[in-house]
């Protein structure tokens, strides 16, 4: 068992993808993620790997594409407004079934919005973001722990689906300082990525990856093969169930914001109030079937988010036909406190208060 | 040392580069429509002795649709 | 008495039609590229980059290792293959809406990183699959379906000339301009190509090939006039030559 160490959410990330085993790493300077490039400009070049600062967020995320192309394990970070410009190569990635870890420190928007933290890009992140039917396979990491685990996990999920995977922290996350036990996972590289990956055409026909389809039906071919991907990766839903069980009201919320309402629910229920949290980790694929599990007991719900709603709307269909959900958004700009939660989770109990 | 031109008949879309850079102009546009609709590019039989072999017309064609060939003494 | 072909052309040009129209000159670019990746023997270590336009389908003509890039990234994403495979040769083939409009930021900083890439831009004045419209090096005064009146240097700007621009940026090692109107310059296209990537291969940095080429169908005029305004019209622009080649500086 290796050594606990302090790390800020940022760094966590990009220590956890040295240990991944990742090769090249592709960034443009955004707030409130630069100590990610930063630590990775001066450490990834010592592990053998490759560190290139691209001239902006849309090359950045081209260069993942070339990379991933040649089957190695490939990053870009940034925040809000620069995973904006990467959409273009995100679309073409899930297009050309290419894997790569995209992590977004999520910022206020929209616009240049601000340097806070914020959930406004849920849907960004959930809706594939970009142009054409597709979905990214997205991790939302609550804890510094957490925002190390999954950033190794997102390597071994990209490989496996060939798909771009998200990380989505937000403000909080990145510059929070915790306790981290870092550790080295069972997969650094991806064999299997022989298969299919660009290494020269020795003694075989030329591959080509491409998101160009037209002949006749061959698109539609193509996205019915994504749609059988993404839902095989409902073998991936992830979520934290916290006193649930004889919970009354059940509190959904992901990322820091789940942890902080995990600290009002926790207060509550020591209050006497019967509710507990459901904390997605995936929120492509969405917990659906626990959410719809949870409202055939009769249950209630109050999705949490530091936004103007977006989650909500997932659980709302998680749920459809049997409950519905009350939402509290909190507004970005500030930072929500565990007391910033009471009243709303009160006023959805139907508590006085 | 006489030398020929093969057209492939079915790669020549007509544009006529060929006959623009043949040395001794003996490469013309012939009556015939191939598969895809383009009048091809042809040698008279009766000019073909005129043929140097020097490609030139190979490597003005775009689409990789002449063949030079040169007769040689055995050595 | 022995009969000997010619012509031969190489193994990785797949034999098949092209779509090109009549007299495009994408042909000879892609026979110049396959010949020189031929000599160099390095065609099993070629992973080539195609971009959006007509020769998006480079990868239907030659057999090579080939990822598609979005419109005007094969520079950034070219970056990204070669830091992943370092010993691969990469090549990006890109056209003048690509490379000089929507891709100058990539092909700049790839340029002045000097990444070990070669890139083979194909210059034909017009944006050619999308039906003919404004490039960043429609010459002034060229119809286009969007200046129908001719380039207007107010208005729209002058042409953009990229290899002079390439040459000014430090990483570059080899910048040339070629044109294949001629068969005297199609056999110097063919030396810069290869030279271009010789010099990627000895680590000396990045190299760029501009190919001044056609566009009979959207220039309107019948290939062999097309041919002929490459020389009357786009050479006095555009003209042919080395604009930087750190051998040449090296040895002086």
């Amino acid at each position: 068992m290796s050594e606990r160490v302090f790390l800020k959410g940022n760094e966590a990330i990009a220590r956890a993808a040295l240990a991944a085993g990742m090769r090249c790493y592709f960034g443009y300077p955004i707030t409130p993620q630069n100590d990610i490039p930063e630590l990775l400009s001066a450490e990834l070049p010592k592990a053998g790997g490759e560190f290139v600062q691209a001239e902006s967020e849309v090359a950045a995320a081209n260069m993942l594409l070339g990379a991933a192309a040649c089957g190695v394990r490939a990053m870009t970070t940034s925040s809000s407004p620069g995973i904006s410009l990467m959409q273009e190569a995100i679309s073409y990635m899930a297009g050309s079934e290419l894997p790569g870890v995209i992590v977004n420190m999520n910022r206020g928007g929209p616009g240049l919005g601000d340097i806070g933290p914020s959930q406004g890009d849920y849907y960004q992140a959930t809706r594939g973001g970009g142009h054409g039917d597709y979905r990214t396979l997205v991790l939302a990491p609550g804890t510094v722990q957490e925002a190390y685990d999954l950033t190794m996990l997102a390597f071994d999920l990209a490989f496996h689906y060939r798909n771009p995977v998200m990380v989505l922290g937000d403000a909080i996350l990145g510059q929070m300082k915790e306790p981290v036990t870092p550790h080295t996972p069972a997969r650094t590289a991806d064999p299997e990525a022989a298969s299919w990956c660009l290494q020269g055409a020795v003694g075989r026909p030329g591959r080509i990856i491409k998101s160009l389809f037209l002949e006749d039906g061959a698109l539609a071919g193509q996205n019915t093969r994504l749609a059988a991907k993404y839902q095989a990766m409902e073998a991936e839903v992830r979520a934290e169930q916290f006193l649930v069980e004889d919970a009354e009201l059940v509190v959904v919320a992901y990322g820091s914001i789940g942890r902080i309402a995990k600290s009002t629910v926790r207060k509550l229920r020591n209050a006497g109030h019967k509710v507990g949290l459901v904390r997605p980790i995936t929120l492509f694929p969405f917990p659906s079937a626990m959410l719809r599990a949870l409202a055939d007991q009769g249950k209630r719900f109050l999705t949490l988010e530091h936004n103007l709603g977006q989650m909500v709307d997932d659980v709302r269909l998680a749920i459809r036909t049997v409950a519905d959900s009350a939402f509290h958004g909190h507004l970005p700009g500030n930072l929500p406190t565990p007391n910033d939660f009471e009243a709303p989770i009160l006023t959805a109990l139907g508590a006085d208060h | 040392m006489p030398s020929r031109v093969q057209f492939r008949e079915d790669r020549c879309k007509g544009c006529l580069l060929c006959v623009q850079a043949c040395p001794s102009g003996i490469i013309q546009q012939s009556s015939r429509f191939n598969q895809q609709g383009y009048k091809v590019a042809e040698v008279p039989a009766e000019r073909m002795a005129e043929c140097k072999g020097c490609a030139f017309c190979a490597i003005m064609c775009p689409d990789f649709a002449i063949h030079v060939f040169k007769t040689k003494e055995a050595a | 008495m022995q009969e000997i072909r010619v012509t031969n052309y190489p193994e990785v040009l797949v034999d098949r039609p092209t779509h090109y129209c009549p007299g495009c000159q994408h042909g000879i670019a892609h026979r110049l590229v396959a010949e020189a990746l031929t000599d160099l023997g390095v065609v099993d270590k070629t992973i080539a980059v195609s971009s959006i336009g007509c020769s998006v389908f480079l990868y239907n003509y030659l057999n090579l290792d080939t990822v598609e890039a979005p419109h005007g990234r094969a520079p950034a994403v070219a970056t990204g293959v070669k830091r992943a495979r370092p010993d691969a040769v990469v090549f990006t083939y890109q056209g003048d809406g690509d490379l000089a409009s929507i891709g100058m930021a990539e092909i700049m900083h790839c340029a002045n990183r000097g990444e070990r890439v070669t890139v083979i831009f194909v210059n034909n004045t017009v944006y050619g699959m999308t039906g003919g419209q404004m490039a960043p090096t429609t010459l002034v005064g060229q119809k286009t379906t969007t200046c129908p009146g001719g380039r207007c240097l107010e208005r729209e700007g002058a042409p953009i000339r990229m290899s002079e621009i390439i040459a000014s940026l430090g990483g570059t090692a080899y910048c040339e301009r070629v044109a294949v109107n001629t068969v005297k310059n199609v056999l110097g296209a063919k030396k810069a190509i290869r030279k271009a990537f010789q010099y990627q291969l000895d680590g000396k940095g990045f190299s760029f090939v501009e190919v001044l080429s056609t566009c009979p169908t959207n220039w309107r005029m019948t290939p062999v006039a097309a041919n002929e305004r490459v020389a009357s019209e786009m050479i006095p622009y555009f003209p042919l030559g080395t604009f930087k080649d750190i051998a040449a500086t090296e040895g002086a």
